[in-house]
């Protein structure tokens, strides 16, 4: 498409932009606006910002229409549209995947016209984060709609490519607009935009330049054919780091001696013998959490928790190695569970402290404080403490008021001080006394008699029992987050000793696991369970 | 200080005759407003037209050179009264303000203004906030001006249109002693596009000269009998010579009269919308040269019914295209064809969406149906756009493989860093303990509160009537006291009379929440009379507890940072257990953080160049100590507090996370100790340019501390590999 081949048949280009607030996406609109004034083009932008500046979405609407000769202002103008129209809007940028998905479903990307930009980046919707559990949506099932519903589709992750050359997002879509030849304009025309622009142009230009050069890859990659052939790994949702890569599952599952260090050994090697492949890799992560958690003894314990779970998954299992593996997975998170002596030992490590620095950007030049928000409960305190102090200490209401009025208002500790960090390091090496603590032995007895349910339910109901093991999450959390999940958990233990028998219990257990999940005050459980 | 400057804009109100003006539609309204010699000008801000005010209070040098006065009115209502300075006098005169909202609240000053009648030109701007992106309920500005005789523009939506429109509408207020109302579409504020300027204009009669001479005729005033001899004057002398004025000028349009017998009667808003269906069916070129009669009402009201018999007479059938209900136009014009005996069929929300907003797909759909009726074989059926082609011809994704389930919404929401965000926080924390209470809402950021994660609000009855909305909810044998809320805008505007001053006289012993950000924010962040900063032009710093002391509040209180959540959250227990009878008013304070960090970014970025000490604070969550319950969020919602995948390999639920636009505002601290959530929550504090006193401090440190980590790292080895 040159400019002045048009006719006054043909409608102007058309480009619809989806944005956050605060993404610049006005910025955007000025400069593309801007460049085609420039090069003698009818150009025009509408938004409909109101509130939706507020981090809401924002679309912005530009019409382009070239110099056609007999075109004159206020005399001979092409009128051009405030609104889009589906079906014709050539080209779609959008700032994040979900706006992406939202510009689909107004239908303003069609298969036959429209050359679709977007940022694989996700921001998280507020239903997405507010979940008590895992409520994001399947990225893969929004890019594939993007592929099937564009004629052209450029997707990358520009926001990165932005904070990269620490820009803003807008200047990197810029660059991917450039370098999909959608718009009749040379690179140099951007450029100069930007240039007059005149707001933070060195850092723009550079992230400009990097997200051109992955448009006009991933143009030339797919040609001009009609399916986009642009593929796209980000996986069914954002890749978990813990999902690690296939040679080192193998190399775990092969030879699981090779990644611990030599107080494990032996138990590596139990592993092997005894653990079957499809469960090693989560298994010898349990051996390892539970004996950095506590001691070797203790990851001995989970390991002979979890064979007994093995074994029952030879005889009863369908192959899947659902059980062992989720048995496995949540009896070495409940052993692991989240006290004062964890919670000390984790922020005092030196990785926690790179990790910190790390993510506050800080410079060589630069120093850095961190405080630590804690705010211990009279329970969580007890709960540390010998079995027989902490009871004491519950029953005595003197004592446990005057700790309360001490935490009431919670506490501010700047670990990267001397006194802060003792203090933490100090509750860190209580670790010798956790066997005889009041919460130590609780919970042992709770992972007991949950496994025993595992146990006599998988040999009768296979599927069951799975779901039992499942149950283990919906506990989690500190103080009254944790308190609920507990008392949630024991609604659904309650039921499933009334229904363990009939034949959809498996189903029955998963919909009460899913409803606790639901909600915090366990009000959608309550309603299932009719309590 | 507004949100948006306009101080680099502005310079192009100087524009003069023949220069090529470049700019959003209220740039250019504003220099049309110079262009037409205005005296005064009034309003106040609000969405789409928030920045016609912006404009002009960064024009101020501009306005000054020419003797135009302008006013940050403190209602739509004191704007629109502003206006009785062209009753008597020779001044032409503008008002802005959000429609329909700011005009509800005028419309006692505009019914007023319009019996009397005016000698200058007065024109009222409206902002139609009406379909995608409002914020309002969804009303016709038209009612108002069919109800006190005010004539309505409706111009197309390009520069040059409505640039001629305001300086079309001063001459029309003035030719027929009627105030103007110019109706300005949602997009059309927001227009980027250009027009041909010329020069601005000093007014001859000056405001002095109307303060010097003053003049008055009792005629003007409204009370009787004076006011039914302007009823009488509206339709015998006022609406006959606006009728002439708006035929002798020609400003509604004809285009292809003759072309076919059948055409289309349009607002002239909607023209660019129809032009574009038209044309993608074969119908128009993209100049507009339309293949189907057309008549632009460039004005919607009144109708001129010599012109509509003109278009319609000789026609089979005629579609009117009118955007909203109810459909006063359409019966209006049944009732010219009837009474002209025209038996012309009219067609309009029989074809086109009886309600909702007139989108190109909605228009083309009509359009298409019309034209089949009269003029099928001017339809060729092989080209039909993707919109209107018959479902299976339709190209991906127009009602398909859109995923439709993966699609959440995403309304506004607190900034990161809103101060107004821990006033919820803690109120939905004191409610856990306290039970719930009606809340009544009220128009601002605060809002947002009706949403998730706090799902806090029951009604909202407009703008600075929060406390007004839970006046009735009043039984003093109730445990239970009622909760309001007000912004400091909607304070000033009104609630300091309609909520507060209406509660101590009538004994209410409810709780109010005035949420003082020291700006009116929602608008766009203008100056108020409590606002914190001082400005040369207005006068501030005018506090809002002094007010409600005034009014005869007892318990009264202001907290200066609403990020103390325990704090706040103790207040709004007093507050409702107090047994101190009569209004308790708390004044949450702290400033819009977008006003904030625009403010405080550049200054900090100075310190760090010139090698001050300066400390960056931000928020951060251990991975290893969040069990991905995400209840942090739930009493927060902060967008730079989210989630990101769990990097345990063990765990499967995301864990929460801060990102890096985070502002340290500490939200997420208050909150994890008020709610007593986890210990993964930590404070960053990263000092540039350190003093040698931090360089020691940290050396020592490092030291001691990296002995001890080396220590645990020893005890540790031996179990990764």
């Amino acid at each position: 498409m040159k400019p002045n081949s048009k006719t006054p048949q043909d409608r102007p280009i058309t480009l619809a932009l989806l944005a956050m607030g605060g993404e610049g996406g006005g910025v955007l609109a000025d400069w593309a606006i801007d460049m085609a004034e420039r090069n003698g083009f009818f150009a025009q932008t509408t938004s409909v910002p109101g509130v939706a500046q507020r981090t809401g979405t924002t679309v912005y609407y530009l019409e382009f229409y070239p110099d056609d000769g007999i075109s004159r202002l206020g005399s001979h103008e092409p009128i051009l549209s405030t609104m889009a129209m589906p079906g014709e809007v050539d080209i779609v940028v959008a700032s994040e995947l979900m706006e992406a998905g939202r510009a689909i479903s107004r239908g303003f990307v069609t298969s036959d016209v429209t050359t679709l930009i977007t940022s694989t980046n996700r921001v998280y919707s507020m239903t997405e984060r507010t979940a008590l559990g895992d409520g994001r949506v399947d990225s893969e099932a929004i890019l594939k709609s993007a592929k099937d519903s564009s004629k052209k589709l450029i997707a990358a992750d520009f926001a990165k490519v932005a904070e990269d050359s620490s820009s803003v997002i807008s200047a990197a879509l810029f660059g991917a607009l450039a370098g999909s030849n959608a718009l009749p304009f040379g690179k140099e025309h951007f450029i100069a935009a930007i240039e007059r622009g005149g707001v933070g142009v060195k850092s723009s230009i550079a992230a400009f330049e990097k997200s051109f050069e992955i448009a006009s890859a991933l143009i030339k990659s797919e040609g001009k054919t009609q399916s986009s052939a642009v593929s796209v790994q980000i996986g069914s949702k954002p890749v978990n780091p813990g999902e690690i890569s296939q040679e080192e599952q193998s190399k775990i599952i092969n030879d699981p001696t090779s990644v611990v260090g030599y107080k494990l050994t032996n138990l590596a090697a139990q592993v092997k013998s005894e653990v079957p492949e499809s469960a090693r890799v989560m298994v010898i992560n349990g051996i390892k959490r539970t004996a950095d958690y506590q001691s070797t003894k203790y990851a001995e314990r989970y390991l002979s928790r979890v064979l007994e779970i093995a074994k029952i998954e030879a005889q009863d299992g369908n192959g899947s190695g659902r059980l062992l593996n989720e048995t496995a997975r949540y009896t070495a998170l409940w052993m692991t569970y989240e006290d004062t002596i964890r919670v000390a030992d984790l922020k005092t490590r030196r990785s926690r402290f790179q990790r910190v620095n790390a993510e506050a950007r800080v410079n060589k030049e630069q120093l850095m404080e961190v405080r630590e928000y804690l705010h211990p409960m009279s329970e969580e305190i007890a709960d540390t403490l010998p079995t027989p102090i902490g009871k004491w200490i519950l029953r005595t209401k003197v004592v446990t008021r005057s700790i309360e009025k001490i935490t009431a208002n919670g506490m501010i500790l700047n670990t990267a001080s001397i006194g802060g960090y003792l203090l933490l390091y100090t509750l860190a090496r209580l670790k010798p006394i956790r066997p005889r603590s009041l919460r130590f032995n609780l919970e042992q007895e709770r992972i007991d008699s949950w496994l025993g349910r595992i146990k006599t339910l998988a040999s009768t109901n296979y599927d069951l029992a799975c779901e039992v093991a499942e149950c283990a999450n919906v506990i989690k959390g500190y103080g009254d987050t944790h308190r609920n999940g507990w008392r949630n958990f024991t609604f659904i233990m309650d039921e499933l000793d009334r229904i363990a028998a009939n034949t959809d219990a498996a189903v029955r257990v998963k919909d009460l696991r899913v409803a606790a999940l639901a909600d915090e005050d366990g009000i959608k459980l309550r309603a299932l369970l009719s309590l | 200080m507004a949100e948006r400057s306009f101080a680099t804009e502005v310079g192009k109100l100087r524009a003069s005759e023949g220069e090529e003006f470049f700019g959003e539609g209220i740039l250019a309204v504003t220099k049309a407003l110079l262009q037409s010699g205005v005296s005064y000008v009034g309003g106040y801000q609000g969405a789409p037209i928030s920045h016609l005010m912006d404009v002009l209070g960064d024009a101020k040098e501009i306005l000054d050179e020419l003797g135009v006065h302008f006013e940050n009115s403190a209602s739509e209502a004191t704007a629109a009264a502003s206006l009785a300075a062209s009753v008597h006098y020779p001044l032409r005169g503008a008002v802005t303000f959000k429609s329909t909202v700011g005009t509800n609240v005028a419309s006692d000053a505009l019914a007023n203004l319009a019996s009397g009648g005016v000698t200058g030109g007065a024109l009222i701007i409206v902002g139609e906030d009406y379909g995608e992106g409002s914020s309002i309920m969804q009303e016709r500005s038209h009612a108002f001006a069919m109800k006190s005789q005010i004539w309505l523009l409706d111009p197309r939506p390009n520069l040059t249109a409505i640039v001629d429109s305001v300086e079309t509408g001063f001459k029309l207020s003035e030719a027929s002693n009627s105030p103007v109302m110019l109706q300005l579409r949602l997009r059309s504020c927001h227009l980027h596009g250009r027009f041909i300027a010329k020069n601005n204009i000093k007014p001859k009669f000056t405001l002095r000269d109307a303060m010097e001479n003053p003049v008055r005729d009792t005629n003007r005033i409204v009370l009787p009998p004076a006011s039914f001899l302007h009823e009488q004057e509206k339709v015998t002398k006022r609406w006959p010579a606006a009728v002439k004025f708006i035929q002798d000028n020609k400003i509604n349009e004809f285009f292809a009269e003759g072309a076919a017998d059948f055409g289309i009667i349009l607002q002239g808003g909607l023209f660019n919308t129809v032009i574009r269906a038209l044309q993608l069916l074969g119908l128009s070129d993209v100049y507009g040269n339309s293949k189907i009669p057309l008549y632009v009402l460039n004005v919607t009201y009144p109708i001129i019914d010599e012109e509509v018999v003109r278009f319609a007479k000789d026609k089979k059938g005629v579609l009117l295209v009118e955007e909203g209900q109810p459909d006063y136009i359409e019966q209006n014009i049944n009732a010219v064809l009837r009474r002209a005996g025209i038996t012309t069929a009219l067609h309009g929300k029989d074809l086109l969406p009886v309600a909702g907003e007139y989108t190109p797909a909605a228009v083309i759909k009509g359009l298409l149906e019309f034209v089949r009726k009269f003029g099928p074989e001017l339809l060729n059926d092989e080209k039909l756009p993707a919109v209107v082609k018959p479902s299976g011809d339709k190209p991906n994704s127009i009602n398909s493989v859109a995923p439709t389930e993966q699609i959440h919404g995403r309304p506004p929401s607190f900034c990161t860093g809103c101060p107004e965000r821990p006033i919820f926080t803690a109120l939905k924390l004191a409610e856990r303990e306290t039970g719930k209470h009606h809340v009544s809402a009220d128009i601002g950021c605060h809002l947002f509160s009706i949403l998730p994660p706090f799902n806090i609000g029951a009604t909202t009855m407009g703008y600075g009537l929060g406390a007004a909305g839970a006046a009735a909810l009043h039984d003093t044998s109730s445990e239970k006291r009622t909760i309001s809320f007000m912004g400091d805008g909607g304070f000033w505007h009104n609630g300091l009379t309609s909520g507060i001053g209406n509660a101590v006289f009538n004994k209410n012993d409810g709780l109010v929440v005035v949420v003082d950000n020291a700006y009116s924010a929602a608008t766009g962040g203008q100056d108020l009379l409590s606002s914190a900063s001082s400005s040369e032009i207005r006068s501030t710093k005018h506090p809002i507890e002094r007010a409600v002391r005034g009014v005869g509040v007892e318990w009264a209180k202001t907290v200066t940072n609403t990020f103390k959540v325990g704090e706040m959250k103790k207040m709004f227990k007093d507050a409702l257990s107090t047994k101190e009878l009569g209004p308790k008013v708390i004044v949450a304070q702290s400033e819009c953080t977008l006003n904030k960090t625009r403010r405080e970014r550049p200054l900090m970025a100075k310190k760090v160049k010139e090698g001050k000490r300066v400390v960056r604070e931000r928020f951060g969550i251990d991975p290893d100590t969040c069990t991905g319950d995400h209840s942090c969020i739930r009493i927060n919602g902060c967008p730079s507090l989210t989630i990101a995948a769990n990097p345990d390999p063990m765990r499967k639920d995301p864990v929460a996370a801060i990102l890096n636009t985070c502002v340290g505002c500490g939200l997420c601290g208050e909150a994890a100790h008020a709610a007593v959530l986890c210990p993964s929550f930590y404070k960053t504090s990263v000092i540039s340019n350190p003093s040698p006193w931090d360089q020691f401090k940290s050396k020592l440190r490092n030291f001691i501390i990296g002995a001890l980590q080396t220590g645990i790292e020893k005890r540790l080895s031996g179990i990764e590999a």
